[in-house]
């Protein structure tokens, strides 16, 4: 489905003068014709397009910890994720929004520990971030659509129309929604700054509402890949379309062993892990 | 009839000014909330639901529970229940009232509420519970309405009342069933993610709805002429055992899923409420109150020489209605946030002003429960005597 600026108005304005019966009958629309993109409205000839966006992660890639960390900077960066910090300089538990970060082997993947597995192992940082899945239960118990799937499988958050309930946080089996219990403005009590160097491209966020990574919708849709992809290490982070049988990301998930986080609850999670390191790039 | 619950004695007005004070403690709390965020409770990353979420839980079962006096007067005509049942519509006005008022409390952005019927999405529970919950009170309002006000006049209650009547019966079920939904589909929350999760929420509200009922036809009937009768207090006894037996049994079948099928992830909220984990162990003491009460109140009324003695069956239902008050309107939330999906352990304990708005919607609910409770009484002691075909 493609319209252009004037249909859009066109449509949009009937649907005004038609009311709220109109406005119901059209989320109704948007919940089962799923499939209604950015790209539908405006349309940038430079937009990065998929069938299927989905990730490749290969921590083999990342000999530093300063690999993993110019990653999630440029995400925080890019998108003002707000920086709480306690007075000691820790970082807010409480308040706490992430995007991007890493957990250790055993607890990214639980279930997946043996209790003969090396420290070395079981205490490997894993990059994680939301798994845009094919199957989200976080969009199926969002009340208000704010939280719904692309058709090219982006799972987006509205963070202008969400309510605040917070279901979609109990939903999510990976723990990668994060909620503003507080407005992000001002300093931490140990002085720095909650949002630094303030990113005047990006929508501000206000307190109660839920917020996550979104593959970067926004860069995609003017031609560049997304800040963590860009930010890593070469062959670190690979970011294409699983729905391209001669994309990089298709071609190492087809033939190389690959796992997911708990893939066993249905989700259909696209973000891949390769264990063990590769060859591949 | 609203008239009625503006006449009452010196009591009465200390009682309605003692529930103002806490509600208005509690409002300002709320404003407090409402201007810096929901950060000024207790909740965080790994802990989103909290007080708030645990007390709509438990009172939709109270809510709910008014069925158990519909069903035998209605359906089956046991004219004992005469009297009791307008105490149970109208608890179950009140309840309903503090579920809702729970729910505002704890969204982030409650301005935007009307977003669920402006985006109505039939995949998501909470869509079906906002309409089986707005439903559910419509219906007790208007049927404790009517009926009040024909027993007023003397008369017998219009016919097709009968059809709200028995609506009310599948639509309490109803509205506890979509509650228990918004937890038992959820994949990765082990400790929700149980097929008895419905049947146990029924259960626990079956038998801590009718405890606290006997509690407040007794206290009715100490503040009033309005005795809603020792037989119908009995009989409500039974019932409240009953659906606490069930209640404790459903309980033991998830302890015996989660452990002896030995997959950890099962067993680990169970774990963490009972023994504690990972050095965590805040909520022990809590959980294992709830379950000796739970066994003492259920042995206090299973034998019926306690049970016959208002006395002990009064301590007994205070002691239930505690216990289950924990398990639901507490552990079972925060048990299912703990431990987080990455299996780590990260404890929630509510603040004070998110304590104060819960007492303070517990205020404006017993301020609701209190003026309706009036009326009803009122319309009642001015009728005495005059024997009622429903």
């Amino acid at each position: 489905m493609s319209m252009d600026r004037r249909q859009f108005l066109k449509i949009a304005g009937i649907s005004s003068v038609l009311g709220l019966g109109a406005t119901a009958a059209s989320a109704t629309h948007n919940l089962w014709v799923k499939g209604l993109g950015p790209e539908d409205v405006d349309k940038n000839k430079d937009a990065l397009i998929a069938k299927r966006w989905a990730m490749v992660v290969d921590m083999s890639k990342f000999k530093t910890e300063d690999d993993i960390k110019k990653c999630i900077d440029a995400c925080h960066q890019v998108h003002n994720v707000p920086d709480y910090r306690n007075a000691d300089g820790s970082v807010d538990k409480k308040f706490e929004i992430k995007w991007i970060w890493t957990a250790p082997y055993e607890k990214a993947f639980p279930g997946q520990e043996s209790k003969y597995m090396g420290e070395h192992i079981k205490d490997t940082p894993f990059i994680v971030a939301c798994n845009h899945c094919e199957n989200p239960p976080c969009v199926r118990v969002c009340p208000t659509q704010a939280t719904f799937k692309y058709a090219n499988g982006i799972t987006m958050q509205d963070e202008h129309r969400c309510i605040g309930c917070r279901f979609c946080m109990a939903a999510c089996p990976y723990g990668a929604r994060s909620f503003n219990w507080r407005d992000p403005i001002g300093n931490n009590p140990n002085g720095t700054p909650i949002i630094k160097n303030e990113n005047r491209e990006y929508p501000k966020r206000g307190k109660g509402v839920v917020e996550k990574c979104t593959f970067c919708t926004e860069r995609l849709a003017v031609g560049k890949l997304p800040a963590c992809v860009e930010a890593a290490p070469k062959g670190g982070l690979l970011f294409g379309d699983l729905g391209d049988p001669n994309s990089e990301v298709r071609k190492i998930v087809s033939n190389q062993y690959t796992i997911r986080r708990k893939s066993e609850l249905g989700t259909g999670p696209g973000i891949y892990y390769i264990v063990g390191g590769s060859d591949h790039a | 009839m609203l008239e009625k619950a503006l006449v009452g004695s010196k009591k009465y007005w200390a009682w309605i000014t003692f529930l103002g004070i806490l509600a208005a403690i509690g409002v300002f709390n709320y404003l407090h909330q409402f201007s810096f965020g929901l950060g000024l409770t207790g909740m965080h990353r790994d802990v989103t639901w909290g007080l708030y979420i645990g007390q709509f839980t438990f009172l939709v079962g109270v809510a709910a529970s008014a069925v158990m006096l519909v069903i035998p007067y209605y359906l089956h005509d046991y004219k004992t229940f005469g009297k009791i049942v307008i105490l149970g519509e109208f608890l179950a006005i009140s309840a309903v009232v503090m579920c809702m008022l729970f729910i505002l409390s704890d969204m982030g952005q409650p301005m935007r509420v009307m977003n669920i019927f402006l985006h109505p999405t039939p995949t998501a529970m909470v869509f079906w519970d906002t309409v089986v919950l707005n439903g559910y009170l419509f219906i007790n309002l208007l049927v404790g309405w009517v009926t009040l006000s024909a027993d007023k006049k003397g008369i017998a209650p219009p016919k097709w009342i009968k059809f709200f009547i028995y609506l009310s019966i599948p639509w309490a079920i109803s509205i506890h069933t979509v509650t228990a939904f918004l937890y038992a589909g959820i994949p990765g929350r082990h400790f929700w993610l149980s097929a008895i999760m419905a049947a146990r929420f029924l259960a626990s509200a079956f038998a801590g709805g009718p405890a606290l009922l006997i509690i407040l036809a007794l206290i009715v009937r100490k503040v009033s002429k309005f005795d809603a009768g020792k037989e119908a207090i009995q009989a409500v006894g039974k019932i409240v055992a009953y659906a606490m037996f069930a209640n404790v049994f459903f309980l033991g079948l998830e302890f015996f899923t989660a452990f002896y099928s030995g997959i950890p992830a099962h067993a680990q909220s169970f774990l963490y409420l009972y023994t504690g984990l990972e050095g965590h162990s805040e909520l022990v003491p809590l959980m294992w109150t709830s379950s000796i009460f739970a066994i003492i109140s259920l042995a206090m009324l299973w034998v019926p020489a306690i049970r016959k003695n208002e006395g002990t069956l009064v301590l007994a239902c205070i002691m239930l209605f505690v216990s289950l008050w924990i398990d639901k309107g507490f552990g079972l939330i925060i048990g299912g946030f703990v431990p987080n999906p990455f299996e780590t352990v990260h404890p929630y304990w509510p603040t004070m002003p998110e304590t104060l708005i819960t007492l303070g919607i517990w205020s404006i609910g017993f301020l609701v429960l209190t003026l309706l409770y009036k009326i009803a009484i009122t319309v009642r002691e001015e009728t005495s005597g005059i024997e009622l075909e429903h």
